[in-house]
């Protein structure tokens, strides 16, 4: 939203000024917000009202500004945000203002232009010349670059919760416990994907080991297999144990249809080095060398998939970024429009792309850890909702609604 | 005893076009217009007011329309800012002119539109103000300010009816009569809360004009071309005098534009 301060003055309620400045700004599809009002006490004082007008574009909110000074509107005079260069390559300069992920305005030359993207814990660097304002990373800042300090000129907009109920993350914004039902929720969030990959919407999965683990895999496949999946996000160690367990149906040594099977935990080594010797996830699938799990499915229904390393790892499985700055970057890229995420399964994945989300992006926590859920819808407030479970059962029934294959035990 | 301000229409013709009623194809007959004028200044001049005359000015044809000077207020004149070029040479002379007979001149900020008393009307001690035409809302603040009364200020949508005055006619009995569809639907809510008994002009007879009517205490002085307004008057007690204006109204103009009062008020509450 953009948005102007405007002033209004003068015998304002006797003249009927203010209520037909307010009817005007409804009426063009914009909203107001009145910061401050002084009605005069006896009857020749003059009235005041300061009012913070915002509309859906900049031209919308120009023109309809133009219609209000008809009105004896002016606006309110802004202060610019302050600049300082930075001081060398990867510094900014002290007192950097750190960015949320929510909508945010710069104001220079005293028009406010959007900062973009709205990215969590950037700096905001104003190229004056093409007058546009982007968060930056560290790594992205270079000496002499202008980068936004205090908080003056800065503007943020919290995304708005919706008065009506339209889909299930603007009626519900809740943690959903572990003694809590779950299948309305699920099936509510079946319509919300289904709504959302109709509409060619982006749906992003970032994905834990305890997936492969729990044997919940062949639901995850099943959601892929029915296009419901357009990014996969996962670890080193997740493509690890989903491999081994094509490859030998062990994870991390473990066969989970086999509730007390023990050994083979050297199988999680020669998966990935069968991986290695392949030339990669896809190559493997091409030489049919890897022929079930979710990579599998990954590749033969082409969703991209985003491999990221961690310290801890083996391998790495070709195809893994294993800088983490490099990482991050390529995370950004591919999260950029991205509707819907669904974290499951992976506290420190899933924080990590929840810090990287828009706060427009719809997203679901599973996960059976209460404060790894908590943390995670932290940061999407009111889009997102928490569930307190056992991936399983909720990929099972969530697959169940979404895929026309079912599984029967 | 309330004086007036008329100005002799000897450089009067449509030489431009700044309102819809002007057309230089249509131009005024001097002669008829001067006649008309001098049937107004006659008319006042009986009703026992002095009516003083400024020189009109060559290159200045509606010098004519003197309410449109100012504002005078006791002895405070607020001279005014014309919106259009063509009549902003006006200014100084009436400015000089009411500076020479003790009027305490009264400037507005220059930015600030604000077309005198064609567009600010006092109704009982509410000062009526119409703007969008020719007067900007902003001046009429300005005016609230060094008179320090209530403004009510009126959109006016209409651009047959360009001034305050010719649609809205306050009355001395707290009334007033006007021409309600010249306004926005808040102007006309704003006049129906502070004016108690209102009367309605036809669309027929509003287009001759006929709010643009000097009101000197019960003798109303308006174009002819408006019976049911004048049965009406009439009815409440008020004289009627129709004068024929034709060579003005081609001008968009009538009675009250062709006079200014010094002042319109004495003081305000």
């Amino acid at each position: 939203m953009f948005s102007e301060t405007i002033e209004l003055r003068g015998h304002i309620i006797d003249s009927l000024i203010l209520p037909k400045v307010l009817d005007q700004i409804l009426t063009h599809g914009a909203n107001f917000k009145i910061g401050e009002i002084k009605i005069g006490k006896r009857r020749a004082d003059q009235s005041f009202a300061r009012i913070e007008v915002s509309a859906k574009t900049s031209e919308a909110l120009d023109e309809l500004i133009l219609r209000l000074r008809q009105h004896g509107a002016e606006v309110a005079e802004h202060a610019d945000a302050q600049l300082a260069a930075s001081p060398a390559d990867g510094v900014f300069p002290r007192d950097f203002y750190v960015t949320t992920n929510q909508q945010t305005f710069v104001r220079f030359d005293g028009k406010e232009i959007e900062v973009r993207p709205a990215m969590m814990n950037s700096a905001i660097a104003v190229d004056r010349k093409r007058r546009a304002a982007r968060a930056v990373k560290f790594f992205d800042v270079h000496k002499g670059d202008e980068i936004v300090v205090g908080h003056q000129g800065v503007r943020v907009v919290p995304v708005q919760r919706a008065t009506s109920r339209t889909d299930l993350f603007q009626f519900i914004n809740t943690i959903i416990d572990a003694d809590e039902p779950k299948s309305a929720i699920i099936r509510e969030l079946a319509g919300e994907l289904r709504r959302a990959h109709a509409a060619k919407g982006k749906i992003a999965v970032v994905a834990g080991p305890a997936i492969v683990r729990t044997g919940a895999s062949r639901h995850l496949v099943r959601l892929i297999e029915s296009r419901y999946v357009d990014r996969f996000f996962a670890g080193n160690a997740f493509a690890a144990y989903d491999v081994e367990r094509a490859l030998f149906g062990t994870s991390l040594g473990v066969n989970p249809d086999l509730a007390f099977a023990r050994g083979g935990h050297e199988n999680h080594m020669r998966a990935i080095n069968a991986i290695r010797e392949a030339g990669g996830i896809a190559a493997a699938v091409q030489k049919n060398i890897l022929t079930s799990g979710i990579m599998h499915a990954c590749v033969r229904h082409n969703v991209d998939i985003v491999l990221t390393g961690s310290i801890r790892d083996e391998g790495p499985i070709p195809g893994v970024t294993t800088d983490a700055i490099e990482a991050q970057k390529v995370m950004r890229k591919k999260l950029a429009d991205v509707t819907h995420a669904l974290l499951l399964a992976t506290i420190q994945h899933s924080l990590a792309v929840a810090s990287m989300l828009a706060p427009s992006v719809k997203t679901v926590c599973v996960d059976i850890d209460p404060s790894a859920v908590e943390r995670a819808v932290e940061h999407q407030p009111l889009q997102s909702i928490g569930l307190v479970t056992d991936v399983e059962p909720f990929l099972r029934e969530l697959a169940d609604y979404l895929s026309d294959s079912r599984i029967r035990d | 005893m309330r004086e007036l301000l008329l100005c002799p229409p000897d450089y009067y013709g449509i030489e431009y076009e700044i309102n819809p009623w002007m057309s230089r194809a249509r131009g005024a007959e001097a002669a008829l217009a001067q006649k008309q004028w001098e049937g107004l200044h006659a008319t006042l001049s009986k009703l026992d007011r002095k009516v003083h005359l400024i020189a009109p000015q060559p290159g200045l044809p509606d010098m004519v329309f003197t309410a449109n000077a100012g504002l005078t207020v006791g002895r405070r004149f607020i001279p005014s800012n014309f919106r259009h070029k063509e009549r902003a040479g006006e200014q100084p002379f009436f400015a000089e002119w009411m500076k020479q007979r003790g009027y305490e001149v009264r400037w507005l900020p220059e930015n600030r539109y604000f077309e005198g008393e064609g567009d600010a009307l006092f109704g009982g001690d509410v000062l009526f103000c119409g703007y969008k035409f020719r007067s900007d809302i902003q001046s009429h603040r300005a005016v609230a300010d060094m008179l320090g009364c209530l403004v009510i200020s009126v959109e006016l949508v209409d651009p047959r009816f360009y001034h305050l005055d010719t649609c809205f006619c306050p009355l001395p009995d707290g009334g007033a009569f006007w021409f309600p569809m010249a306004f926005d639907e808040y102007g006309q809510r704003a006049i129906r809360e502070h004016v108690i008994d209102l009367i309605d002009v036809s669309q027929e007879e509003a287009t001759h004009f006929s709010c643009n009517a000097v009101v000197l205490e019960r003798d109303i002085v308006l174009p002819e071309g408006a019976p049911q307004l004048v049965t009406r008057l009439h009815e409440r007690g008020y004289r009627c005098h129709e004068l024929p204006m034709s060579e003005f109204i081609k001008a968009g103009g009538a009675c009250k534009c062709l006079v200014m009062f010094m002042p319109q008020r004495e003081s305000v509450a």
